[in-house]
């Protein structure tokens, strides 16, 4: 009898509402080490918000989510709990955040944007930052541009750097939110190249994409958010082939892509 | 003009000392006033009702009443409550609170715009709110109102001449004390415009040279703003 393994990401039941508008109504989900989660669905279903609950960034109202080992929040009957900010921080160390916006620190260089987790968080010594950092840039094809500032560079490297800045942490696991809906189009699938390699590698991903060839090629599990539910999950071929949910259906044949 | 070099040359040392005297009571409050500014400001900035409050009347009544009853004020007053200070450090301590109220405002504006999505990037890489202000928010904001920052030093060097009406031997009062020697209020008052203008030109000449040393990328990408497509033409890894 084999005992299954336990999840990298577990949610149960997260609720999340700002002020009258409630965004999350109970989201259950199971991430597995070196799985590729995609989260797909129509705008303001609660995709974005779901992403930042899971590394605090926004603090859910209610449920359980256990990340790498460690209880962030939990819930039981008529008790919520938030883990202690020093748990949350050590925890968003371990699942970086990329965004839409590249948000690259605009005050310092390519590469002191790579080393500044590792020093300020971490507390590696600046020489084995600059050695991890550069590695890392190495990864993403952007150590030439090492002594450049974000705002000398295109969308697409900015997007590299702050693949390679999440990168650098040496993470399991690193979200995406929507990496590449900010870039020119010709742009894009270098960045959705890099997100493949690193998924390739056995890096946990967790991904917000509006672009259904990039799920496609990508995705090992797909899951459709709408409502502030998860609607439907499966893989690939499930979602986007025979999707069960009637919702599922209409938005996967108005996203324009049948079964592959 | 002949009486002018004339008296230029036997009174200008002694209006130096005065000069002298301005220059230090401007930098003294200068610095007590950004670190009290800075304070209010994070304070003002605070989720805690009971924290913002307070600082919100302490800029208010440093703000809302003239500089010159503040330090006449404090001068004339606190010896009634058996606080004793000279005519100098009474001056530094008005001049520090009511710079520091100014110097507040112009910090929590600074800090509120940093890119709200540059602070998340921050937070998600584990960062503690103390390390997101000493390596996002302070070196961000303290560049972008250093211009602000330096209008109000200037201004600052010239309320000190307020500062006389305490009795504190500064660049304004020796004037008037050579004055009242030589009667002649015309070319050392003109004396004394030159040198407020040099101390104040000198200011705003190191205030723009921090400012371009502070930002390097600034200075890097002025007129020189890189074309994207020459970027990804460049970039053949893409």
């Amino acid at each position: 009898m084999s005992r299954a393994p336990s999840p990298v990401l577990h949610l149960e039941q997260v609720y999340k509402s700002y002020g009258e508008t409630t965004v999350l109504r109970g989201v259950d989900l199971k991430v597995f080490q070196g799985d590729a989660v995609f989260l797909i669905g129509p705008s303001g279903g609660g995709k974005s918000t779901l992403l930042r609950c899971i590394n605090f960034l926004e603090y859910p109202d209610a449920g359980t989510i256990t990340a790498l080992g460690e209880k962030l929040c939990s819930q039981n009957r008529t008790h919520f709990e938030i883990a202690p900010e020093k748990t949350l921080r050590h925890a968003r160390a371990r699942m970086p955040m990329v965004f839409q916006q590249f948000n690259l620190f605009s005050h310092q260089t390519v590469l002191e944007n790579v080393m500044e987790g590792l020093i300020t968080v971490k507390k590696i010594p600046r020489l084995e930052a600059m050695t991890l950092a550069r590695t890392a840039l190495d990864r993403v094809h952007m150590l030439q541009k090492q002594n450049n500032y974000p705002d000398q560079l295109s969308g697409g490297q900015k997007q590299r750097v702050a693949i390679a800045r999440a990168l650098a942490m040496d993470p399991p696991v690193i979200l995406f939110d929507e990496p590449t809906s900010a870039l020119d189009p010709e742009l894009v699938s270098g960045v959705q190249a890099i997100i493949q390699d690193l998924s390739a590698q056995g890096l946990t991903l967790l991904v917000v994409t509006h672009d259904p060839a990039f799920v496609q090629s990508t995705a090992h599990t797909v899951c459709f958010c709408g409502d502030g539910y998860i609607l439907e999950s499966g893989t690939v071929n499930d979602i986007y082939g025979n999707p069960r949910n009637e919702r599922v259906r209409k938005f996967v044949q108005s996203s324009g892509i049948q079964r592959v | 003009m002949s009486v002018f070099w004339s008296e230029a040359q036997e009174y200008f040392p002694f209006l130096l000392v005065g000069a002298k005297v301005t220059l230090e009571l401007s930098l003294i409050s200068m610095l007590g006033g950004m670190v009290l500014g800075f304070l209010a400001a994070i304070g003002r900035l605070s989720e805690r009702r009971f924290i913002r409050w307070p600082l919100e009347v302490y800029v208010e009544i440093w703000r809302d009443t003239p500089l010159i009853v503040q330090l006449l004020l404090i001068y004339f007053s606190l010896p009634e409550f058996g606080i004793v200070l000279s005519g100098f450090w009474a001056g530094v301590l008005g001049l520090t609170l009511n710079l520091s109220a100014y110097l507040s405002e112009v910090y929590r504006a600074a800090i509120m715009a940093v890119d709200p999505g540059q602070r998340a990037a921050a937070i998600s890489l584990g960062m503690s709110p103390f390390q997101e202000y000493r390596r996002l928010i302070m070196p961000q904001a303290f560049v972008a109102c250093l211009p602000t920052q330096g209008g109000y030093f200037i201004a600052l060097l010239k309320d000190c001449s307020l500062v006389s009406f305490i009795s504190v031997n500064e660049l304004l009062r020796h004037a008037t004390i050579v004055i009242s020697n030589t009667f002649d209020s015309m070319n050392i008052y003109l004396m004394v415009a030159v040198i407020y203008f040099c101390m104040s030109f000198a200011s705003a000449r190191c205030v723009g040279w921090l400012e371009r040393t502070l930002t390097p990328e600034r200075r890097k990408t002025v007129g020189v703003k890189p074309i994207m497509s020459e970027l990804a033409e460049e970039d053949n890894t893409l």
